[in-house]
């Protein structure tokens, strides 16, 4: 919101320098770089993570239960002898597909339909607000879990229950953005020249709570990795014998004591990659001079 | 000023009446009704439909959601699925004092925690103590609670063997015997509790100190100790106030984790059995549950934030 004087047509034409000045100002802190090298990382590792595990993460070895961390298994073996190494390399694959899946469609949902809310104002926009805040009004995991009842686990449900608990919250962030917009005169221009609703959202809206977006995609995928993760602990999202970073340490915690390998490896592997996420949405928060301290994991 | 409170309750009602609506219809009327939750999917059309007659589930939608919202106001939603002969309610009763028990320790600890470290990092915003605050609030932040939770066993009952893992004593204890296995899941919610609000805090905290009435006090020549305490401070825990009613919102769902990490006999365990014996009146009832608590700490928190900010009562709808 820094940047309230620039033209709205500067914002697109102007991409590729936008986008520097948007590095320069995300490069400055190394808390930042470190954020990014870590994401990156985490995303080529769940990238090749087929090509190059070991062995296989479902093979069970009966002779080769809880064995401690070696050469053959770097980070040992769980109860049923399957190699952790292998686990953790794959570990992270649905749940960050789901992740990213799901926190892209609810910015671009909740951006559009937040833009569009903001645009039409009046009844149409206050009935739908009342609605946002009733959804808001739903802590979050509990909705995912009625949700979860209502339509049972899998993937697809998972990322459904996942945008609609999700999407209220960038709706009314989006709403916010652009309802300072909307008294400009570039879009006042817009609905003199007769467009559509739906065209000024898209053309004179939209490119303008981008910066907004990003921090709020930054910020949701990194609950909804952690929900999501919450979700196979319980036993209500990825299924075994999947390898997954949470449903790993459901499976392994009452071994805690007698095999701490099995456990501490997806507990670093799930920490690691959510401190990459919130270090990256700490630093284009402050690239994009937005404050995104205030909020809760909702 | 009053009508201003009028309107935020009403508008409190209206959002609950909203979400009573959601609950239902997401249970209800999508595939799977409580019929086939009961008999299952293999279950014959006829059995079905002859259950479904029995349970009134042939009746319109909307005859049966007014039935459910009436008896929900006197503290009755029917029977559970999974245990037949138990009512919802007297599952529920017991098992909300552990909660409660659990969940308002955890505030009573962690809230003033969250706010000595916000405010110690907001005033060495930069330097040693906030590197240390922020960085393990960081940490916190970023550690699901089932992590959390599972190390704190690893560390306090196995390693060191002070409490116990999990909890073995029933639901319907006296509550000086459910204490001690109380001490890990309150220790849980705390630190992640505290990660998220000692940054709110913190933030908040250097906006307070940035700004110009803080500069025309020091100005003024006003002892550091005193600008912190009289101008900065309450200005700065404002804003924090909302800020923690939305933790409350993960305190409750937050709970269901850690209850069942530590086994402990509360609401968010009992949500996540009936979520998978798909016991659709328990989920309904602890679903309207948990969105009236967040609901109702909500308005207290619009209300609180109103009685204090003297702005705030003159404009119409801030």
């Amino acid at each position: 919101m820094t940047t309230t004087t620039a033209a709205p047509s500067a914002a697109v034409t102007a991409a590729p320098s936008a986008l520097r000045s948007f590095w320069r100002a995300y490069r400055h802190a190394p808390a930042n770089l470190v954020g990014l090298a870590l994401l990156v990382g985490h995303l080529a590792l769940a990238l090749v993570a087929p090509l190059i595990v070991p062995h296989s993460p479902t093979a069970l070895n009966a002779d080769q239960l809880l064995q401690p961390p070696s050469v053959a298994h770097p980070f040992g073996t769980d109860r049923f002898g399957r190699d952790v190494f292998s686990r953790v390399l794959l570990g992270g694959r649905v749940a960050l597909a789901i992740t990213l899946v799901s926190a892209a469609l609810s910015v671009l949902i909740g951006g559009l339909f937040g833009a569009a809310m903001a645009y039409l104002g009046g009844v149409v926009d206050e009935l739908a607000m009342r609605f946002v805040d009733a959804l808001l009004a739903i802590p979050g995991l509990l909705l995912l879990l009625v949700i979860v009842t209502a339509l049972g686990s899998g993937y697809t449900v998972i990322v459904l229950a996942m945008v609609l608990s999700y999407t209220p919250g960038v709706i009314r962030v989006a709403r916010a953005a652009a309802l300072e917009y909307v008294p400009r005169d570039f879009v006042t221009a817009a609905r003199a020249r007769g467009e559509h609703a739906f065209d000024v959202t898209i053309r004179e809206l939209w490119p303008n709570v981008l910066d907004v977006l990003l921090v709020e995609f930054a910020m949701r995928a990194s609950w909804m990795l952690l929900a999501v993760s919450g979700l196979s602990f319980l036993g209500f999202g990825v299924n075994p014998p999947t390898p997954d970073w949470g449903l790993m340490i459901s499976e392994n915690r009452a071994l805690l004591a007698l095999a701490p390998w099995s456990t501490v490896a997806p507990m670093i592997a799930i920490a690691s990659l959510v401190v990459a996420l919130n270090l990256v949405a700490d630093g284009v928060a402050k690239a994009a001079g937005l404050d995104r301290s205030r909020g809760g994991p909702v | 000023m009053l009508t201003l409170i009028v309107q935020r309750v009403l508008l409190s009602l209206v959002t609950l009446l909203i979400v009573s609506v959601v609950i239902f219809w997401a249970t209800e009327v999508l595939p799977g009704d409580v019929a086939t939750a009961i008999l299952g999917r293999e279950a014959s059309p006829r059995s079905l439909e002859r259950l479904r007659e029995e349970l009134g589930l042939d009746r319109p939608a909307f005859e049966r959601y007014v039935d459910w919202l009436a008896g929900a106001l006197r503290w009755d939603f029917g029977t559970s699925l999974a245990r037949q002969d138990q009512a919802v309610s007297e599952l529920m009763g017991v098992r909300m004092r552990n909660t409660f028990a659990l969940a308002g320790l955890a505030a009573l600890i962690g809230l003033p925690l969250a706010l000595a470290l916000g405010v110690v990092a907001g005033l060495t915003r930069d330097r040693l103590p906030d590197l240390l605050v922020s960085t393990l609030a960081l940490i916190g932040q970023s550690l699901p609670e089932f992590v959390v939770g599972s190390l704190l066993i690893l560390i306090f009952a196995v390693q060191l063997a002070i409490f116990p893992a999990v909890t073995l004593v029933n639901a319907d204890a006296p509550l000086a015997e459910i204490v001690p296995s109380m001490v890990l899941p309150v220790a849980t919610l705390v630190i992640v509790m505290v990660a998220y609000i000692q940054r709110m805090v913190r933030s908040s905290m250097i906006d307070a100190l940035a700004s110009e009435y803080v500069q025309m006090a020091t100005l003024k020549g006003v002892p550091r100790r005193r600008v912190v305490l009289r101008h900065a401070l309450p200005n700065a825990l404002l804003p924090t106030i909302n800020a923690v009613a939305l933790t409350v919102a993960w305190l409750i769902g937050g709970v269901a984790v850690v209850e069942t990490v530590f086994n402990y006999p509360g609401i968010g365990r009992l949500l996540v059995t009936a979520v998978g014996d798909r016991d659709l009146p328990l989920v309904q009832a602890l679903g309207l549950l948990g969105a009236t608590i967040y609901i109702t700490i909500n308005l207290a928190a619009d209300l609180l934030t109103l009685a204090l900010n003297p702005r705030l009562r003159t404009m119409a709808r801030p």
